[in-house]
């Protein structure tokens, strides 16, 4: 079976053509994951205890993003918004790609938080209230603490989406791993090892990205947090 | 500050809450060395009370003075003023879970008190010691009985040198052999003179530490006065039947 795949071609073509294209997308892959992190747990704040029009803005910018495809997102952003009239922003294909997958994951992201955020006991916020604490203090000392540990498997998995969804920024000719296989074949027409290999390089991501996210849950774990809390 | 006037005093106290009135016209003084306790049926809006009392629940209507200063609750500094003064202990501990019983006792040390890690940290575990949990402070909640929960509770509210105390039916939650404990720290507190506030349904502890009972029925203060007067034998009051009946209840479920 093995006779098929030219291990010369892999070596010498297949492997330098796609490693520059993962060097692009590990820089947009780890970037969106920790802003898009950080968008989304302040987003997702705002959405629990943000003020009325906050909660509203932030609960109608979330509808948008779920609500329309990533890339027709992507598009917008990179083919639309030099066109707007006054504004003409004129995005970099990464940078375009780049902004696409931070407000994508952040607006997923802040949902997990959301549902995190509404899971911990009321009592204790009375409890920091009952000491003095501001709200301020309470939600950034007590809630969140506890809310990132309860979201986190729900964070990681939406990581392990990124990672696969990056692969949408070739459209935008953000040329990454998918976009540099697509133009390697259509230099050598031959798809079967060109996307095997990216296949396996998307596996190799998404492995990692799940050891380091079980990794985390571990150390940040407490003794008995999450268990059935009463 | 005035000499003359109570430590704390409550006046006039309403509250409505979806239609239905949970306080109605209730007022409590508390001065230095008082043990107040709180009685009543479930519903009568004692937790309710309490809780207007540091203003967690703003009533509709009514006054809280503090050392004869009156706290109208409309600027955050001065909530948060009255609640380091008025420290309370729930009935479910509310401990933050995700914390260490030091931790837990240091939070506020460090956050509204402004000390920094390690003095917070001695001063919670002095505290912890005080309570019996010297050995305790590493754990979490998690890993705690109900009852020495309670006591890192009682702590953590013990940190902030509050002036008073609100106890809401701080052991109505433990299994009954842990009572104990929580009861005897509480002892402890009213021996060394801590003024306090205790919605409870432990009529011995009542009786025996009490210097007034309040009994409270449907949003109102229907009597009150020291235990000798109503709980005497032949007191023909409402405090004693209820107590009698809840004496009832509590042999009867434990004899089935």
């Amino acid at each position: 079976m093995l006779e098929c795949i030219d291990f010369a071609f892999l070596a010498d073509r297949v492997i330098p053509a796609l490693n520059r294209g993962l060097d692009v997308s590990l820089r947009l892959i780890i970037p969106a994951a920790l802003i898009g992190g950080a968008l989304g747990v302040f987003t997702g704040v705002t959405r629990v205890f943000g003020p009325r029009w906050a909660r509203r803005l932030a609960d109608a910018a979330v509808a948008v993003i779920r609500g329309v495809p990533l890339t027709v997102q992507l598009m917008i952003l990179y083919f639309g918004l030099p066109n707007v009239p006054y504004l003409r922003i004129d995005l970099e294909p990464f940078t375009a790609a780049l902004a696409g997958f931070i407000f994508c994951t952040g607006a997923y992201q802040s949902e997990y938080v959301r549902g995190a955020l509404l899971s911990i006991r009321q009592g204790q916020i009375r409890a920091g209230q009952a000491l003095g604490m501001t709200k301020l203090q309470i939600i950034t000392s007590i809630v969140v603490p506890q809310a990132v540990r309860r979201a986190l498997p729900g964070c990681g998995n939406e990581v392990i989406y990124l990672i696969k969804y990056s692969s949408l920024a070739y459209i935008i000719t953000c040329i990454e791993l998918t976009g540099r296989a697509k133009t390697l074949i259509s230099q050598t027409y031959r798809p079967t090892e060109v996307y095997l290999t990216a296949a396996l390089y998307y596996l190799a991501m998404v492995t990692l990205a799940t050891w380091l996210l079980n990794w985390l849950e571990r150390k940040l774990a407490i003794p008995g947090f999450g268990k059935n809390n009463t | 500050m005035n000499a003359s006037s109570p430590l704390l005093q409550v006046r006039g106290v309403s509250k409505t809450l979806g239609g239905r009135a949970i306080l109605h016209d209730v007022s409590i003084t508390v001065d230095p060395g008082d043990l107040k306790v709180l009685i009543g049926p479930s519903g009568a809006g004692k937790s309710t009370f309490l809780q207007c009392i540091n203003r967690l629940i703003a009533p509709d209507e009514g006054e809280i003075l503090l050392n004869g200063m009156p706290i109208d609750g409309s600027s955050t500094a001065e909530l948060c003023r009255l609640r380091q003064e008025v420290g309370m202990i729930f009935q479910d501990f509310n401990l933050f879970d995700h914390l260490t019983a030091e931790a837990n006792v240091a939070l506020a040390l460090r956050k509204v008190r402004g000390l920094s890690s390690d003095n917070a940290g001695k001063r919670a575990r002095k505290e912890l010691e005080r309570v019996g949990l010297a050995s305790r402070a590493g754990l979490y909640p998690a890993q705690l009985s109900g009852g020495q929960k309670q006591r890192v509770a009682i702590a953590r509210a013990l940190a902030m040198e509050p002036k008073v105390l609100l106890l809401d039916e701080p052991t109505s939650a433990l299994d009954p052999e842990l009572v104990g404990e929580v009861l005897a720290v509480i002892r402890d507190l009213a021996a060394g003179g801590m003024p306090m506030i205790m919605a409870t349904h432990q009529m011995d502890f009542a009786r025996s530490l009490a210097t007034e009972i309040l009994f409270m029925e449907q949003g109102r203060i229907i009597e009150q006065g020291s235990p000798a007067d109503l709980l005497a034998t032949g007191a023909n009051t409402r405090t004693r039947d209820f107590c009698s009946r809840l004496i009832a209840s509590e042999s009867g479920k434990a004899g089935a």
